[in-house]
């Protein structure tokens, strides 16, 4: 089924753009199971050092003029913290540090992703659904916290005509409960996309006639991908602090 | 020309749920555009509105992710 799509090679060659997002046991062909160490942990795992890497063994040194990691390290934090202080407002400040570890997970989880021959984590909605489910059960639970019943406000929009009131309601129901589905889809289908565009590419790059066309469209399409790894974190963590605004204050 | 009428099915629906796609171009270059002509207009009040423009771009986008999500369940999945 649609395995054409990338053999246009002819001689035996063919890349199926969808392979390189298959979960392999990461030792031996054994069967996937709950505890099986595949790709996906190697590389989720190496997401995680590099943050440690950059946040813990750059910044150590606690230079006034920072080293190349250390200045790297103090841009994301002022990046991020002043994004939190926007977006949230002075009191979301508090929750700066959950948006801070996201914003790094998802950046490395991406830029890892890109390194030829390594694996995305991102890209499967395994992975970003969980984020975006943790956001979402952080939202309800400190909505309902924060402000009791009042937090049911969000979906009473009480600048509208009564009459309107009702319909709204469900709107905002619904695109509500929808959220972490959105949150989640956005960053593994703008990866996913993005990947499978640049194997298809490659498949073209087997056939002669096209080779340096396709060479060239993929340098190009690998530019907007380390773009789009950057913007898709970047819109991630912005919507967390959006979704976080909503929490901390309900109504419109 | 072989395979049933089913696999047909599946093919020209993965190519209609591409259309979506497209749309959300449309929604995110009407975002981007219009945020632009309005930062022309006012530079100084352009720099603050980058994270809405960013949000904006977000929901736009997200829709034709929804359709190109459609496309692959119809291709890989059903």
């Amino acid at each position: 089924m649609a395995g054409e799509n990338g053999a246009e090679g002819g001689s035996g060659l063919s890349i199926h753009p969808m392979d390189q997002f298959i979960v392999k046991p990461l030792f031996g062909d054994g069967p996937v199971g709950m505890f099986t160490v595949t790709n996906v942990t190697l590389w989720l795992a190496l997401a995680v050092g590099c943050v440690a890497l950059l946040m813990v063994i750059a910044t150590r040194g606690r230079n006034i003029v920072p080293s190349r990691g250390q200045s790297v390290a103090e841009l994301a934090y002022g990046f991020i913290y002043k994004m939190v202080e926007d977006v949230s407002g002075r009191d979301g400040l508090k929750y700066f540090p959950y948006i801070m570890t996201l914003f790094l997970f998802i950046v490395f989880a991406n830029f890892l992703g890109l390194i030829p021959m390594s694996f995305t984590t991102t890209s499967h909605i395994a992975v970003t659904a969980v984020l975006a489910l943790a956001v979402f059960l952080t939202v309800m639970v400190l909505g309902f916290v924060k402000n009791g019943a009042a937090f049911l406000g969000l979906f009473w929009v009480s600048s509208a005509p009564l009459a309107l009131r009702p319909v709204l309601a469900i709107i905002e129901l619904i695109s509500f409960f929808v959220r972490p589905v959105s949150h989640s889809i956005r960053l593994a289908g703008n990866i996913m996309a993005g990947h499978a565009v640049l194997k298809v590419f490659a498949g073209f790059a087997a056939v002669t006639a096209v080779a340096p066309l396709a060479i060239i469209g993929m340098v190009g399409v690998y530019a907007l991908e380390v773009l789009v790894a950057f913007i898709q974190a970047y819109v991630f963590t912005i919507l967390t602090c959006v979704y976080l605004k909503d929490a901390l204050h309900p109504g419109h | 020309m072989e395979g049933d009428i089913a696999n047909m099915g599946q093919f020209i629906g993965a190519g209609l749920a591409a259309i979506g796609s497209g749309a959300a171009a449309i929604g995110v270059g009407h975002v981007a555009g219009n945020f632009l002509s309005g930062a022309l207009r006012n530079p100084s009040a352009a720099a603050a509105q980058t994270a809405t423009l960013f949000i904006g771009i977000a929901f736009a986008e997200a829709l034709g992710i929804f359709s190109f999500l459609v496309a692959l369940l119809l291709m890989f999945a059903v």
